[in-house]
């Protein structure tokens, strides 16, 4: 991968540039460097027993958020970086915040409001796994690029068609988004200023737009690697295909930790 | 302070970036997008189950129709749909609303192509953009990418079959489509809520709850799937799978009467 800017981006829609890579941070780091594949299947793996983890063993949230924390150290990231990401749990804080007043079961008084017992654990529950599920996917995604990742999801067997469609798309969302970007312009050059739903005719008639010039450079792209010998798999690169037991033992150590702390929640309930 | 030619272009250009007509791209964010934990494990995995099963067989037929090599269309598609979703629509207000593609995308390009288009998507948020749960990526497709598709490509072939393959027609079909998927999506949640929900929550509570927004959501939907199936039609008819094979029907059916007179 080439090296790339790693401070935040300044309008990255309107110039396009890596849409794709956006959650990317280059760093050199243990963690980065670990193959796509490991951090994968440790990653799926923390989440599920994070997942697992009942909700009234609170100390056993604070024990994996500190974990993920070092995580993020070890791969030389401040949490400032990443912090705008969590927005994308916004619609669900809202809705965990509602369940205390909406839930079900005997009622504690909390102040001057009475509020579900039931709801309040449950509020929590969501919110600490949702969180910690988050915080975990963007680790994934703030040290691994988009073609390790692909690459990663080849070496564990996913169907080679979707691999291949990732890898194409991947390949192109920063071309087609640019050619929205570019659309955008000209409309804006033309005097466009969308506002309320009488606007929607021509934003409707870009996006069909954008799809034909996408299905075109499709079809373009299609024939352009088939006459250079493209039968539907690309030849590997990156990293190679055996990773060192070394190193799953040592990416391990995250889940193994995680169990002891699930399984030790678990008991003590 | 320097003002050369280059660093005046830039100041133009960032002006231009903050119209609000050129906040075209911005990324969608979806109540339907459940994140882990929501849903429980054994419900997860559970749709995780059928979900590659389904997907299983869409790329299989998806296969009959389109080769191992002809991936970079199948990528291409993919990638305008997630650009799709980033796409803004102004409601009003200074809100805006996105679209989730599913319905379009099975109407565009046919629904096994459809649903294995919409997935890939689904999979490209969660593990490059975090959005949507890891353990809960067979929940997310399942809701995004096949309940979608299932109501959404009958729900448009019927108002094509009875009414015809004029642009009305179509446009209205592809409409119905759009709404019909979204609330299947939201319906998709609810019933994964009442199985398999964490939250000691009345389901029935939940159901009017996300059915009600989504009424809303999935109105704005069809509008929009209305009007680009409709932009699509008047140039390139022929990219509009839905419709296709009805249309040549047509042609030869008028032929043959033609022909007969």
């Amino acid at each position: 991968m080439t090296p790339r800017q790693t401070g935040p981006r300044v309008g990255d829609h309107a110039t396009g540039h890596l849409v794709g890579d956006r959650l990317y941070v280059a760093r050199s780091s243990r963690i980065h460097d670990l193959p796509a594949k490991v951090k994968l299947v440790v990653a799926l793996a923390t989440v599920f027993l994070i997942v697992l983890t009942p909700p009234e063993a609170m100390w056993a949230f604070f024990v994996y958020f500190a974990l993920l924390v070092t995580v993020l150290a070890m791969a030389n990231i401040k949490m400032v970086r990443v912090l705008p990401r969590f927005i994308v749990e916004v619609p669900f804080v809202v809705f965990a915040v509602l369940m205390p007043f909406i839930g079900q079961g005997p009622r504690l008084e909390v102040g001057p409001v009475l509020l579900s017992e039931a709801g309040l654990w449950s509020a929590w529950g969501l919110l600490a796994k949702a969180t910690l599920g988050l915080f975990v996917s963007i680790i994934l995604a703030a040290t691994t690029t988009m073609s390790d990742l692909v690459e990663g999801l080849h070496q564990l067997k996913f169907p080679s068609l979707i691999v291949a469609i990732l890898t194409s798309m991947i390949r192109y969302v920063n071309v087609v988004t640019d050619e929205a970007a570019r659309m955008s312009r000209a409309r804006a050059a033309r005097g466009f200023s969308g506002k309320g739903p009488r606007s929607w005719p021509i934003l409707a008639h870009s996006l069909g737009t954008l799809f034909i010039r996408s299905y075109e450079r499709g079809e373009r792209v299609h024939i352009a690697m088939l006459s250079r010998g493209y039968t539907g798999e690309l030849p590997q690169l990156g990293q190679g295909r055996t990773v060192a037991p070394a190193t799953w033992a040592a990416a391990a150590l995250l889940p193994a930790l995680v169990l002891t702390v699930c399984l030790t929640a678990v008991l003590t309930q | 302070m320097n003002l050369g030619p280059v660093s005046a272009y830039s100041r133009r250009a960032s002006l231009l970036r903050h119209t609000p007509a050129n906040e075209g791209l911005k990324e969608r964010r979806h109540l339907v997008h459940v994140p882990d934990g929501f849903i429980d494990v054994p419900v997860s995995l559970a749709a995780a189950g059928v979900s590659t099963a389904v997907v299983a067989v869409c790329l299989q037929r998806t296969r009959k129709t389109m080769s191992d090599a002809a991936a970079p269309m199948a990528g291409l598609v993919a990638v305008f749909v997630f650009a799709a979703q980033m796409f803004n629509f102004p409601v009003g207000a200074g809100t805006s609303g996105h679209m989730i593609g599913a319905a379009l995308a099975v109407i565009l390009i046919g629904p096994y192509a459809g649903v294995v288009a919409v997935s890939v998507v689904v999979i490209v948020q969660a593990l490059f953009f975090a959005d949507g749960g890891l353990t809960a990526l067979g929940l997310n497709v399942l809701n995004l990418a096949i309940l979608t598709a299932l109501v959404a490509w009958p729900a448009f072939r019927l108002v094509v079959r009875v009414f015809g393959t004029g642009k009305a027609a179509v446009m209205v079909g592809a409409g119905i489509a759009g709404f019909v998927s979204v609330l299947a999506a939201a319906a998709g949640f609810v019933m994964e809520f009442a199985v398999g929900g964490t939250a000691a929550v009345d389901t029935g509570a939940v159901a009017v709850a996300m059915l009600g927004v989504h009424t809303l959501i999935g109105a704005i939907e069809g509008v929009i799937t209305a009007l680009v199936v409709g932009a699509i039609l008047s140039v390139r008819p022929d990219l509009v799978t839905g419709v296709v094979d009805l249309r040549k029907a047509e042609r030869a059916q008028r032929s043959e009467e033609a022909v007969l007179s």
